[in-house]
């Protein structure tokens, strides 16, 4: 008898999911053959566009860690950008490093200043943290401008080498293949926090803090991990910046775009998933590229903060949220 | 005297000027954030829209830029009450008020200031008022009209407001949604109509602030970020809710940036202030003479 209700109610078979590991081989295979379609175009306009789209992937996915995961909006994403871009400038400078170091070097100083401003800020409620990033982005601007060993406010030059590594056919290449890297270790790192035990704290966390508080969840501690690691993403999207532009000045490297496209792109895709900065990126960035040479460089602005207002509005859970509606 | 004694002096001076419109500018986000608990983070570009438009009213009618504003400010109201309306049945009402509420305020920003860059293009702009280059002169100590007549007004307008708020039944509504809102059912009135006059009120005073500092500096599209991270702080320092507290720290902000900005050079000035806010945020987060809640 209660054999037979047991084959009548069988277990619900539970979701399926991909593994971390074959998550990551599939998002390399992914990386790999844009790498290889991208070859295949060849063009370095086709380049500097995808390598523009691929570094707001990376800024928009590590956004997201902290303000999407946890619900802690973070308005100096330039200040993090520039960060990385300025660590490129003053290290090749200083020590002579190439371009890959200097992407280490820009991850472990977005490290450190996120986890500084966490410390300071984080005990507070969140519009406190909002605020204070908003801050860190003038501090930091104003002490760039102010230092004339990266070129203060006249802007530093950054020559591209002249032989190009690996075997790229251009250094434009080369540039784009790395973004590329970096943008997909970007987003397989981003699904990994969102379904380990950090990204279920920083859930619980978002949701109610004190309640996540009192059942265990060590909520400073994962809210410094969390400011720690976005602001790592952050300085790495922005490090190959001055090598893309051969030149970076304080305003353009520190400029609002950067913090207005890293919540708007997580935003308009959804914040709850890895797949919403992503699709957000690509959206808005392929818009804002295409704008930029059929318009006008402002009207591009115009229409991001349009789409932003618009999202936020009709659709609070972004693009993805559209889609679970429905289903 | 001695010279660097004569500079401090006129530093502080012209110092406590500059606090009065900055003063001006916090006191409107002091009631919008303080008091509503809406981060307001588009208040400063309000400002500079302000500005522009007084500056663009100012060389087609001659008239005086503070006449100006004041003429503005019941415009600003009504479109504050409209952003207001935006605001509660988008993301007030629905409780998204976190994330979606600041990132909407961020848009609008965006869009006040791009906007204003497609139509008015990204140069500078100033309104000169009759007694811009008139200075008086106590002694050693500088008094520049250009400064002083702004300030006052400021000033004025913000004990009106503080009259406003303690003596009306209205103003008291408004302190009292600050801290209970669904007290004030008890007593039939309606929160949001409160909070839509109010966020209304702290709109009109971002337009009086940018008629002030139209005729104090030239502005161009983009000079709000710069008050972003000022009047956020000045409105944290006085301890969020309190207009008191407000004054005397947007006194004390101008006074510090104005210092450093004499003795340092004027390219440190915002560092040393934002510095004090981060120092404030971290140490007394209730502000300097607010209460822990």
């Amino acid at each position: 008898m209660s054999e037979t209700a047991m084959t009548a109610l069988p277990a619900p078979a539970p979701p399926r999911r991909m593994g971390h590991a074959s998550f990551w081989l599939a998002t390399a295979a992914a990386a790999a053959l844009i790498i290889l379609a991208l070859r295949g175009i060849g063009s370095e306009y086709a380049y500097f566009a995808a390598t523009f789209v691929l570094q707001y992937v990376v800024l928009a996915t590590a956004w997201n860690i902290l303000g999407g995961y946890a619900g802690y909006v973070n308005f100096g994403a330039a200040a993090f950008f520039a960060a990385g871009a300025y660590t490129t400038v003053a290290a090749g400078k200083a020590l002579g490093f190439g371009l890959l170091p200097c992407v280490g070097l820009a991850a472990i100083v977005g490290g450190i200043l996120g986890f500084g401003t966490g410390l300071l800020t984080l005990r507070l409620r969140g519009a406190y943290f909002a605020i204070a990033t908003l801050c860190l982005s003038v501090v930091l601007q104003t002490a760039v401008t102010n230092w004339s060993y990266v070129g203060g406010s006249r802007g530093a030059y950054v020559i591209r080498p002249r032989d190009v590594p690996f075997g790229f056919d251009s250094y434009g290449g080369y540039l784009c293949a790395l973004a590329v890297v970096l943008a997909a270790v970007a987003v397989a790192l981003a699904r990994t926090i969102e379904t380990s035990r950090l990204g279920l704290g920083l859930a619980a966390l978002r949701d109610d803090e004190m309640a996540a508080e009192a059942a265990g969840v060590p909520t400073l501690r994962l809210k410094l991990i969390a400011t720690s690691i976005s602001g790592a993403m952050m300085a790495v999207a922005g490090a190959p910046l001055p090598y893309l532009g051969s030149y970076v000045e304080p305003n353009s490297a520190f400029g609002l775009a950067y913090a207005v496209n890293a919540i708007a792109m997580p935003l308009i895709g959804g914040t709850a998933s890895w797949a919403g900065p992503l699709i957000g990126a690509v959206l808005l960035a392929s818009l804002q590229q295409a704008a930029t040479v059929t318009i006008s460089s402002a009207a591009n602005l115009m229409i991001v903060g349009v789409v932003l207002v618009v999202f936020v509005c009709v659709a609070p859970h972004g693009i993805i949220g559209l889609f679970r509606k429905r289903i | 005297m001695d010279p660097n004694l004569v500079l401090l002096l006129n530093g502080i001076v012209s110092g406590l000027l500059l606090g009065g419109l900055y003063a001006a500018a916090a006191v409107g986000l002091s009631i919008s954030f303080g008091m509503l608990d809406i981060v307001n983070i588009a208040h400063p570009a309000f400002m500079v829209l302000s500005a522009l438009l007084v500056a663009l009213l100012w060389s087609t009618t001659g008239l005086d830029p503070l006449l100006l504003s004041l003429l503005l400010a019941p415009v600003f109201w009504l479109l504050g009450a409209g952003l207001y309306s935006v605001y509660h049945h988008f993301f007030e009402r629905r409780g998204d008020e976190a994330i979606q509420g600041l990132a909407f305020f961020f848009g609008v920003m965006f869009i006040i200031e791009v906007g204003l860059v497609l139509t008015l293009g990204p140069e500078q702009h100033f309104a000169d008022a009759a007694y811009a280059a008139t200075t008086w002169r106590l002694g050693e100590i500088d008094l520049p009209l250009r400064m002083l007549v702004p300030a006052a007004t400021a000033m004025a307008a913000i004990g009106i407001l503080a009259l406003f708020l303690r003596r009306s039944f209205t103003g008291r509504a408004i302190a009292a949604v600050a801290q209970d809102r669904e007290a004030l059912r008890l007593l039939a009135i309606n929160p949001t109509h409160i909070k839509r006059l109010a966020f209304g009120i702290s709109i009109a005073f971002a337009a009086l602030a940018g008629g002030a500092l139209a005729v104090v500096q030239p502005m161009d599209a983009w000079s709000g970020h710069i008050f972003i991270g000022r009047v956020f702080a000045i409105v944290i320092m006085g301890g969020l809710s309190s207009l008191g507290g407000c004054v005397v720290a947007a006194l004390a902000f101008g006074v510090v940036e104005n210092v450093t900005a004499t003795f340092f050079g004027p390219s440190w000035s915002p560092a040393v202030a934002f510095g004090c806010l981060l120092v404030v945020l971290a140490f007394r987060p209730q502000g300097l003479f607010g209460r822990m809640a």
